[in-house]
């Protein structure tokens, strides 16, 4: 589904990727795991370039994102991004949230949009949320309806960037569950987290990232209980 | 006993048998009423009114325009370089830095008697230099707007399939305005009181009024009393407009 090859990324005369071979297959659930500044926001954001790759090619369903002429605002419709501090706008009220880009960008009708957002919004739990500002919310509740304005363009695939890393503890576990409906559904998902028992429960695979590369990879029992590489060897030990 | 009477008879005394208040009352009827001339400052305060709406178009126009070209340009992808935006640009550079860095005074100067030295508009030829001016602070003050915006905001929707337009006129746009609000009424404010500077270059405004008027009567007190009490509220007028618009702005706020 998505095709990465040899992808690489600078800021200035720092290497953030230092050459990234992946392919995603549809349904797929992949989760990145690693320590910070290892490239693994820099690698999500370069898939639907709102970072833009230094090298290598990206291809989403057979097309070449990379290439300058290709529609990058199309390609966007069907990936659906998560981001650490949600990103709502704070100057709408939810529902405005949630049918501003199937309005303008899908061509939906007013009523259409949000019957849809208010039928996903029911399902996170937060329908009586509809008129509501985002600085009411609490983040919780604001990263899932972060969740659903994406959804709410049917999206083939979501990316997610620490999605609970802004979260207090105790609203972590509400937008996993989400996270985790999604993945039981079928979705195809790139996760980027801290949240190791997320990794282990939900990912198909795990993406061990550090210095730009990816380490080691493989089934989350595999890569969790014999890690083979010492990099991902210490960094487990840190954390769990 | 009406006032034109009042004055009459007060003004038949001798001017060392009046008490203070009698003899400020002479001052103030020869300011306002005699000779019709209180028309006079409503006249220039419509002169006032009339520059400052101009210069406001002129300057919120050039403003938009030179945020824009230097936003686009600040904001264009590493290592891309558009040449024609680049020169755009730099104009856009030097015209804020000039304008920033003269006083206002010596601007309307340079326009009234070396630029335009010939014409006799000179309403017009103040209303330019203002805007001129204004624009170069109106554009700082939007571009700050921008660039204050958390780029997640832009990233968000341009996530969602929204191109570059959409984005900055949904999301960008709607909250940049919002925040620099306070700044862009300040900066009308400050070009309402500066409109009094082009009696300089001969513009008939409310100032040019007043000093007419001190200089019939030989006494500028109540002129120059008067004229500020005419800006003071204007500006109080604006400011209470003003603070209505920032809290219906304010709604998404609310917690």
């Amino acid at each position: 589904m998505i095709d990465v090859k040899n992808l690489t990324k600078s800021f200035g005369d720092h290497q953030v990727l230092k050459g990234i071979d992946e392919h995603i297959y549809p349904k797929e659930k992949v989760v990145v795991i690693g320590p910070s500044g290892g490239g693994k926001s820099t690698f999500l954001r370069c898939l639907n370039l709102l970072e833009i790759p230094s090298g290598g090619t990206i291809t989403f369903q057979g097309v070449d994102i990379t290439d300058p002429k290709s529609d990058i605002n199309l390609h966007r419709q069907k990936m659906g991004m998560v981001f650490q501090h949600f990103n709502l706008f704070p100057h709408m009220t939810i529902m405005n949230n949630l049918t501003l880009a199937p309005v303008q960008v899908l061509k939906k009708s007013r009523k259409e949009a949000e019957e849809k957002a208010l039928a996903l919004l029911d399902r996170v739990g937060l329908a009586d949320r509809a008129d509501s500002y985002p600085a009411q919310l609490s983040g919780g509740q604001k990263q899932r309806v972060a969740i659903v304005r994406a959804l709410c363009m049917e999206p083939e695939v979501m990316l997610f960037d620490e999605p609970t890393s802004a979260l207090d503890p105790e609203m972590v576990g509400e937008v996993l569950d989400v996270m985790k409906d999604l993945a039981k559904e079928g979705m195809t998902m790139v996760v980027v987290t801290h949240e190791m028992g997320f990794a282990r429960e939900v990912g198909d695979r795990v993406l061990f990232m550090a210095e730009g590369k990816i380490l080691e990879e493989g089934p989350p029992k595999e890569l969790f209980d014999h890690p083979q590489h010492p990099r991902l060897q210490d960094f487990l030990s840190k954390v769990i | 006993m009406n006032v034109a009477a009042l004055y009459e008879s007060l003004s038949a005394l001798n001017k060392a048998d009046l008490t203070l208040w009698q003899n400020m009352f002479l001052r103030f009827y020869r300011a306002w009423f005699e000779a019709d001339r209180w028309k006079t400052y409503f006249e220039g305060l419509g002169t006032t009114l009339e520059v400052t709406v101009l210069a406001l178009a002129f300057g919120v126009v050039l403003g938009v325009l030179v945020a824009i070209v230097r936003t686009a340009h600040d904001q264009q992808r590493p290592g891309t370089k558009n040449f024609l935006l680049g020169f755009v640009n730099l104009i856009c550079k030097i015209y804020v830095t000039i304008i920033r860095g003269t006083p206002m005074m010596v601007q309307l100067l340079i326009w009234g008697f070396v630029i335009f030295a010939t014409s006799r508009n000179f309403t017009l030829v103040g209303a330019l230099g203002l805007g001129i001016n204004s624009g170069a602070y109106v554009a700082e003050i939007i571009r700050g707007g921008l660039m204050s915006l958390d780029p997640g905001q832009a990233e968000a929707g341009r996530s969602l399939g929204l191109n570059y337009i959409q984005t900055m006129r949904f999301v960008v746009i709607p909250q940049a305005f919002k925040a620099i609000l306070p700044s862009l009424g300040n900066e009308f404010i400050v070009l309402l009181k500066d409109t009094s500077l082009i009696s300089v270059i001969a513009g008939k405004e409310v100032v040019y009024a007043a000093r007419a008027i001190g200089a019939r009567t030989y006494d500028y007190m109540f002129p120059l009393i008067i004229t500020a009490i005419m800006y003071l509220v204007m500006v109080m007028l604006f400011s209470y407009l003003q603070s209505i618009l920032e809290r219906r702005l304010r709604a998404s706020d609310r917690r």
